[in-house]
């Protein structure tokens, strides 16, 4: 801690040159953080809810669908307690930058399969009964300011209407709310009958997009996966079992390898980082070259004078890392704020753990080569401006 | 700091410094150059020597060899019965830190930090409380008489005033030997004068033995002798 002032100062000599570094790091953590944050959503189990879930879909991709009639022989395998249905209808609510998630599912079997959906009697009762009805999640109602009673437009992307028409119109019978807090993204979601769906639209009648299966004993689910997928094995319609969470994954990796997307990002971010920071710090140490002089000659060694450098390097790095770290924190709520919701997330002790990491890193990789140099350096030479 | 009564040169004692068949060669590629010859030379505890000569005789690399800046080529160099030129880049770094005080023609203070932390660099290498490396340094700070300038930074002093926080921070450690290389160089004739009568004190009063580097023979004329060196050979002064 005696070194501080000396490491601050250092820092201080050129203020202007400092900051705008400082910034640069600021930015690239701030990027870090978030990227971070999108990456650990993905990666990181946060429930349990849906570990006795499977998902089958088509092996051969997902917008491919799958028969109707293959509910029965899933329903009808040993280890499968129950059995439901959903498509992807993709329709787009007066703006394409109004998107949420909208989907056909059974209603007599849904809400039985997903507990975690609290709607009331007497609106399931309703959308049961309704069949143009709609229910949405507490969120999106909030998000549009839908009422129950209220008519919903959507606009068709994939499915148009058999009578030539693009719209299609709901009537929104019930919203649910999340059982807990944690799992308020999934009241970001609408959800309409599969049979009104199917029979109004033109396209792959008599299919569904997926097959959402609750199993008897979680720790046989492998089991079971590989039995469902059997089943289907060498027909027209091959199918791939898996776990909630993998399904997730896949689905939102049809817009490309999300991890992958991350991680090049931010390999792009801190390979900059490193040249500009590395620059600065070589920059600095030519400057400085007579005061390092000096502090050896008054009797600092090679190595406090390398370890000196160093320090500087990394608590530069540490100061505009966690400034970095904390707006990416402060602007999560804000981008949630600002999407309505649509991307919600948070930074996990991992991604601070990670950012110190990294920037402890990088600082001893841009630090390392003007150190060593001020290792090396010898007195006279220095003093004499050689 | 240790006040010693005035005029403390001992000639009976062991010489502090004892120099003996000194040579310096330095090699810029192909080319090999001799920059001292085979020096002989004893400075005794309290001395307040300069060396004199003209650019290129040798003088400041003599000084370095002293201050433990660098190693001979050839002889040997004992400081207080230490042979200097055997110690590790590391000992002889330890060493300078706890023998020897330095002042540079261009006072080399760091810029961003103030006076008083100035002084106190050579204090961070000891096991001193941060309280006590302060109460030393103002000591140093009061005795070249800048107490109250101890918080400014140096581009807020004058030359002059630069130089004296330069020997405050050389002197704060107590070293028993001070190097100067051309310590009045970059100063006008007044601040000069004063630079030179603080080292005549810290000398005389304080029992320092200093070696200063200077092309002024009016500087020379405040050391107790004086050494002229041509082309790296001690002639008679």
């Amino acid at each position: 801690m005696k070194y501080l002032p000396l490491l601050i100062a250092a820092l201080l000599r050129k203020k202007v040159r400092t900051l705008l570094t400082l910034l640069s790091v600021a930015a690239a953590f701030a990027l870090f953080g978030m990227l971070d944050a999108v990456r650990v959503a993905f990666e990181a189990p946060r429930s349990v809810v849906g570990i006795d879930r499977l998902i089958t879909s088509s092996r051969l991709s997902l917008i491919q669908p799958l028969p109707a009639a293959y509910r029965a022989r899933i329903a009808s395998l040993p280890g499968v307690r129950a059995v439901t249905f959903a498509s992807w209808f993709g329709g787009i609510y007066q703006d394409p930058k109004n998107f949420f998630a909208n989907f056909a599912v059974d209603p007599a079997t849904y809400f039985d399969m997903y507990p975690e959906l609290v709607l009331p009697p007497a609106q399931r009762l309703a959308f049961l009964k309704t069949r143009t009805g709609a229910v949405v999640g507490q969120t999106l109602a909030d998000r549009f300011g839908w009422r129950v009673g209220d008519r919903i437009p959507l606009k068709a992307t994939i499915f148009p209407n058999r009578d030539g028409s693009a719209v299609w119109t709901f009537a929104l019978v019930g919203i649910f709310q999340a059982a807990a807090p944690e799992l308020r993204a999934s009241e970001r979601q609408m959800l309409f009958h599969h049979d009104y769906f199917d029979e109004g639209r033109d396209l792959d009648q008599g299919t569904v997009g997926w097959y959402v299966e609750r199993v008897t004993d979680p720790t046989q689910a492998a089991r079971v996966a590989q039995a469902i997928d059997r089943q289907f094995a060498n027909s027209a319609y091959e199918t791939r079992t898996q776990s909630e969470r993998e399904f997730q994954l896949a689905f939102a990796e049809q817009i490309g390898d999300i991890g992958l997307i991350v991680k090049a990002i931010m390999g792009a971010v801190f390979f900059t980082l490193v040249l500009l920071t590395g620059n600065t710090m070589a920059q600095s140490l030519r400057e400085r070259i007579p005061e390092l002089a000096v502090l050896k000659t008054i009797g600092f060694t090679n190595r406090a004078v390398l370890l000196l450098v160093l320090a500087e390097a990394v608590l530069l790095l540490w100061i505009g890392g966690l400034l970095g770290l904390v707006l990416a924190r402060l602007s999560l709520p804000a981008i949630r704020e600002a999407t309505a919701g649509q991307i919600d997330l948070s930074m996990q002790t991992e991604s601070w753990v990670l950012g110190l990491g990294l920037m402890t890193v990088i600082g001893i990789a841009v630090g390392l080569p003007p150190a060593l140099k001020a290792m090396r350096m010898r007195i006279v030479d220095a003093l004499a401006g050689r | 700091m240790t006040e010693s009564a005035p005029t403390r040169i001992l000639p009976q004692a062991p010489p502090l410094v004892v120099i003996r068949d000194l040579s310096k060669v330095y090699e810029r590629g192909r080319q090999r150059i001799e920059v001292l010859h085979h020096v002989n030379l004893d400075i005794p505890r309290g001395d307040f020597l300069a060396l004199m000569g003209p650019s290129g005789s040798g003088k400041s690399t003599l000084l370095n060899l002293i201050a433990g800046l660098d190693l001979p080529t050839q002889g040997s160099l004992s400081v207080d019965g230490q042979r200097i030129d055997r110690l590790s880049a590391t000992a002889l770094a330890r060493w300078r830190a706890a023998n020897v005080g330095f002042v540079f023609q261009f006072y080399n203070l760091l810029p961003a930090l103030s006076a008083q932390r100035n002084v106190e660099l050579p204090l961070l290498l000891t096991r001193l409380s941060a309280a006590r490396r302060r109460r030393h340094a103002a000591i140093a700070l009061e005795l070249v008489g800048l107490s109250d300038r101890a918080a400014h930074q140096p581009n807020e002093l004058s030359g002059g005033q630069q130089q004296r926080v330069a020997i405050a921070r050389a002197i704060v450690s107590d070293p028993q030997l001070l190097v100067c290389d051309e310590p009045t160089g970059d100063l006008d004739r007044h601040s000069a004068e004063e630079v030179l009568t603080l080292l005549q004190r810290l000398n005389r009063e304080y029992g320092k033995t200093m070696i200063m580097v200077t092309h002024d023979p009016k500087a020379a004329e405040f050391s107790r002798r004086t050494l002229q060196l041509d082309k790296g050979t001690l002639v008679d002064g």
